[in-house]
């Protein structure tokens, strides 16, 4: 317990360290002009943040995203995805029961159950065409689901748009996924998380083209819209869920 | 297993094709809103799979079958409207117009891009949750494919015209609510003048880009 904890505040500062050096490299400031949101305080901070991670995003990840699909043929990126996203449905499985959703829970395990075997070690989904619903919980959106607030918004070096409980959310996700810590080879294990992460970026590459060409702000669509996206996650399943619809105000004229 | 999966997949855009010859329905002004939903989104993606221009990323035409099939059933206006918040009335009745045909140029092309990608997902409608004196209803569906289920709600409203789409729910992102701040952000900087201009030569932009694929 006592090196877990170690291990989850020697990452969080290691987080904040660079956050730091980051600020220092370059505060990006608020456009003139711009009414500061009440989400996001910090939000010359998060800027220049939110510039390293789309200066990283341009000249590093999506060029190699680029290579990746060049040179591997779609089903094998394919088989990437659904391996990786297999793997995930076992946690997902956990954080519903925790979220005390025991029937998506067991909904999530039939998944893995269906997809590791006839799917050939997860890299086919049956499941989906099978009937059974995908569902991506994480800690962030358990805690959300506690009732813990979301907090103050925050842009993470390279992990991108988050707010202080996913932040925690984020430092518990990776201290407890088995193929980024545990795994006990360490050069498979770093192959593995390369993978993913280029996985992760492969999902969005031209959805990720087409934000950039819809966006005014990229900065604050992207905040905007992942406070909303967060707020629906944590929503999905409850009963009221109608509530949850935003009301304009202007009447129609 | 490929095999079978080509003929299954031909099979079911045979059954599209047939579908949409024998039972091509026009939604008219008494269609209901999850019906209206269900006739223009499977009309729609019967046509952008069936299309090898379409396949092929050619975007003027899929931005025509857009303005011809999904337009009609929306409130462009009223979305702007929605967006500008208390800005709206601050703009000119010029202004206004102009904001709109910009803002729909802009919403129209982002969708046509998203549309010029579908390849073998499916659409799955949810049942309508309404009750029959409704104003405003929300159609939910969600989109199945590669990658996860984008979940995807419409926001419709009764008008003398029939139910109209003013407002869209992208994977819990409403689109309105997505646009207010970037509006505001931008006319506090440059004034309305300002935007109107921005989504000027955003959409020149996006009209001379090169198709990516």
């Amino acid at each position: 317990m006592m090196s877990w904890t170690h291990n989850l505040w020697r990452k969080l500062s290691r987080l904040i360290m660079l956050g730091l050096a980051v600020l220092m490299v370059g505060c990006a400031s608020i456009p003139a002009g711009v009414e500061p949101s009440p989400h996001d305080p910090w939000e010359p901070f998060n800027r220049s943040v939110f510039e390293f991670n789309e200066g990283l995003d341009t000249y590093l990840l999506k060029p190699v995203v680029a290579a990746y699909r060049f040179i591997l043929p779609e089903f094998i990126r394919e088989g990437i995805y659904n391996f990786f996203s297999n793997y995930g449905d076992l946690y997902t499985a956990l954080y519903n029961l925790l979220q005390g959703k025991p029937g998506d829970a067991f909904n999530d395990l039939m998944r893995v159950a269906v997809n590791t075997t006839m799917g050939l070690g997860g890299l086919i989904d049956l499941a989906t065409p099978g009937g059974l619903e995908k569902h991506k919980e994480d800690w962030g959106q358990t805690l959300g689901v506690w009732g813990v607030p979301a907090g103050p918004y925050v842009v993470l070096p390279f992990f991108g748009p988050s707010n202080v409980r996913d932040t925690f959310g984020t430092a518990a996700d990776l201290e407890s996924d088995y193929l980024f810590r545990l795994l006990p080879n360490v050069g498979l294990r770093n192959s593995l998380t390369g993978l993913r992460v280029v996985n992760a970026r492969n999902t969005y590459y031209e959805a990720g083209d087409l934000l950039d060409g819809a966006a005014i702000d990229k900065y604050s669509f992207v905040r905007d819209a992942y406070i909303q996206r967060r707020q629906y996650q944590i929503n999905e399943g409850r009963d009221d869920e109608e509530s949850e619809i935003p009301v304009y105000e202007n009447p129609y004229q | 297993m490929k095999t079978y999966k080509r003929i299954s997949q031909s099979l079911v855009a045979g059954l599209f094709l047939i579908s949409g010859t024998l039972f091509a329905q026009t939604p008219d002004q008494s269609t209901p809103p999850d019906a209206l939903i269900k006739m223009v989104v499977t009309e729609v993606m019967a046509t952008v799979k069936s299309d090898p221009d379409i396949q092929k990323g050619n975007i003027p035409k899929i931005v025509d079958l857009v303005e011809k099939k999904i337009v009609p059933y929306t409130d462009m206006r009223r979305t702007t409207e929605m967006a500008m918040g208390p800005n709206w009335k601050k703009a000119t009745p010029e202004q206004q117009a102009q904001l709109s045909l910009e803002f729909k140029n802009l919403l129209i092309r982002t969708y046509s891009g998203a549309l010029s990608q579908l390849r073998d997902q499916t659409v799955q409608f949810k049942p309508l949750r309404a009750a029959p004196d409704d104003k405003e209803v929300i159609v939910k569906t969600v989109v199945l494919g590669r990658g996860d289920p984008v979940p995807l709600d419409y926001r419709l409203e009764k008008t003398p015209n029939g139910w109209k789409v003013y407002d869209m729910n992208i994977m819990g992102v409403w689109l309105v609510e997505a646009y207010r701040n970037q509006f505001s952000n931008q006319i506090s900087q440059n004034g309305i003048e300002g935007l109107v201009k921005f989504l000027q030569d955003r959409n020149k932009q996006l009209a001379a880009a090169k198709p990516t694929n």
